[in-house]
């Protein structure tokens, strides 16, 4: 199987955040890492070519800085890698995203395409979902499980409150990959030096911005949000914060 | 887009409820109160449709609500539910009537198919919103970003129809306004081509073991990132037996198998509403807080004092939560003692 996996990188989950200057963006200068749910999606990838055969390939756009996410993925196994490299990405919305992605591999045929269930970041949790309907595949979302069937995958869905359905699809597929569906590996020593000689292929902004419109949403303010509770702060030594809190427990909200 | 001809609903929101085994969802009507609130700030109509198969009971449930008509989309295709089914079918219905507004309750089953329809129909969502403001005749949707760090007020660019949803606990769903008289029904049989339904769904099912039901638990004690290693669990369950509570985690704990997933709270685990919720290690990611902000109250612990779970806590202790924590089972069993 031929398998692609959409990759975002991130900010650090503890990385304490700043709004830049115009209050649209964050402050560029905090530690990233690769999306959670995407780093599963990866793991996935990785075990179902360990059973079936075939290609794992990396995807990923932004900065320079976001092809760390794209030298972790080969170093654990991916086969090769594409950079949709530039600032210019960064602010796009999830349509132009997968529109971006779509064109950057419009000349390959991948027999599942996967992505993360949803980013750290914007939280759009679309952008699986939009690229099947570019590219004309079925999908499914949140997934926890897949095995090979006759004629396509049988996949197991996650639905809400401890809810699960098996779904029957044909190939090619596009399935957005819940955190947890299989233990993470790490990058062996080895693995790493490998990835160093692996194929990574870069495409500019400009050689796709063909295929992109303007965002259809605009963020017009970015800020920290307005408490809508009135929050007690409660300091000093730990055993002093104890028995304050013991009295709370006891006394106002008699629990205890 | 091409104009069609027909009847329009030109200024019109149109709310699609989500419905399942015949049952309206709680979210649904959280939706639907969002709904009239902005129909009475922007004098939009509000109209809403059901999609599914035999759903016409729903249909008439909606029609009590103060909404100005009803649809009801009809199919066989459309059970069980397919992204692919309801993007035909809501598709098609969209095209003809081009409201200017299309609503929808951020759930599992909306969220797997709603980009699917605005793509479509060449058109963005803003997914997952907890509010709108409408500020000089402009209506902005507000989201979470960051994981809750940060808001940020989002605009439609283009032109309509506009698609969004609303994330669970955005409005109160006891807030509906019902209807002075029953608004009118239309039954629309939508055509799904045959072919056009990919996937083939299976009936949805709960796993064998889900033995704790934290829906019921008075005082819960639970963890997160911060408690850093499987061994330290331990004390938060100390903690929890001391209070006379439950454990419970957030995902990432779950997911590396310290706890059991029936120990989950969260989008994808249980939706609590204790009395006391005391929060370890826990940053507060939003899918994690639509599991329990609906606690009487939150005490949490977190060294990171920018940590949005303070945003939504009564009682916020910034600190270690291992130097905290060992005192408080001593306070808790002296005063349980006394």
């Amino acid at each position: 199987m031929k398998i692609l996996v959409c990759m975002k990188q991130v900010p650090q989950k503890d990385a304490p955040l700043k709004l830049n200057e115009s209050g649209t963006w964050i402050r560029e200068d905090v530690s990233y890492e690769v999306n959670e749910p995407d780093a599963y999606a990866l793991e996935e990838a990785l075990r179902q070519k360990g059973k079936h055969g075939g290609e794992v390939v990396v995807i990923t756009s932004g900065p320079a800085r976001a092809q760390q996410v794209l030298r972790e993925a080969l170093a654990k196994g991916a086969d090769r890698a594409i950079h949709l490299e530039g600032d210019s990405f960064v602010t796009l919305d999830a349509f132009n995203t997968a529109k971006a992605f779509a064109a950057a591999i419009k000349d390959e045929r991948f027999d599942l395409i996967f992505t993360g269930l949803q980013s750290d970041d914007y939280g759009f949790a679309q952008t699986g979902v939009i690229l099947a309907e570019l590219l004309g595949s079925p999908h499914a979302t949140i997934i926890m499980q897949i095995e090979k069937s006759d004629g396509g995958i049988r996949v197991k869905r996650e639905l809400e409150a401890g809810f699960f359905q098996f779904v029957d699809m044909p190939l090619p597929a596009v399935l957005t990959i819940q955190s947890g569906i299989n233990k993470l590996r790490y990058a062996t020593l080895i693995g790493i030096k490998q990835a160093k000689n692996k194929p990574l292929k870069k495409v500019a902004f400009e050689e796709v911005s063909s295929a992109l419109s303007g965002n259809l949403q605009k963020i017009e303010k970015l800020y920290v949000p307005q408490k809508t509770k009135k929050t007690e702060i409660l300091e000093g030594p730990p055993a002093e914060i104890a028995k304050k809190l013991v009295d709370k427990l006891r006394n106002e909200m008699r629990v205890i | 887009m091409a104009k069609k001809n027909g009847p329009k609903m030109a200024d019109t929101i149109l709310v699609v409820v989500e419905q399942r085994e015949g049952k309206l969802n709680r979210v649904s009507g959280e939706t639907l109160a969002g709904a009239q609130a902005i129909a009475n700030q922007t004098g939009w109509t509000l109209e809403a449709a059901v999609v599914g198969s035999g759903v016409g009971d729903i249909a008439s449930e909606l029609a009590a609500k103060r909404v100005a008509k009803v649809y009801d989309l009809e199919s066989v295709k459309l059970e069980p539910y397919t992204p692919d089914g309801f993007v035909a079918a809501l598709r098609q219905f969209i095209e003809q009537k081009q409201p200017r507004l299309v609503l929808m309750p951020h759930t599992y089953q909306v969220r797997d198919f709603a980009p699917k329809l605005a793509t479509a129909l060449n058109r963005a969502l803003i997914s997952d919103a907890i509010g709108y403001k409408y500020e000089g005749g402009k209506l902005l949707f507000t989201r979470q970003m960051f994981q809750g760090k940060f808001a940020a007020d989002v605009s439609f660019v283009g032109e309509p129809p506009y698609f969004a949803t609303f994330q669970n606990g955005a409005f109160r769903g006891d807030q509906v306004e019902a209807g002075s008289s029953a608004a009118p029904v239309e039954t629309v049989t939508v055509d799904v081509p045959d072919g056009a339904v990919r996937n083939k769904p299976e009936a949805p099912f709960k796993e064998a073991k889900q033995a704790v039901d934290l829906t019921q638990a008075e005082i819960i004690v639970a963890v997160g990132r911060g408690i850093k290693e499987q061994k330290n669990i331990d004390l938060a369950k100390q903690l929890a037996d001391a209070l006379g509570g439950e454990i419970a985690a957030s995902r990432p704990i779950c997911d590396s198998g310290w706890l059991p997933m029936d120990r989950q709270v969260g989008s994808s685990g249980q939706t609590v509403a204790p009395k006391l919720y005391l929060a370890l290690g826990i940053s507060g990611a939003i899918q994690h807080v639509v599991g329990m902000k609906g606690a009487r109250t939150i005490i949490a612990v977190n060294k990171d004092g920018e940590a949005p779970i303070f945003e939504i806590a009564d009682v916020a202790v910034v600190g270690n939560l291992f130097d905290i924590v060992p005192p408080l089972i001593e306070e808790v069993k002296k005063a349980k003692g006394a």
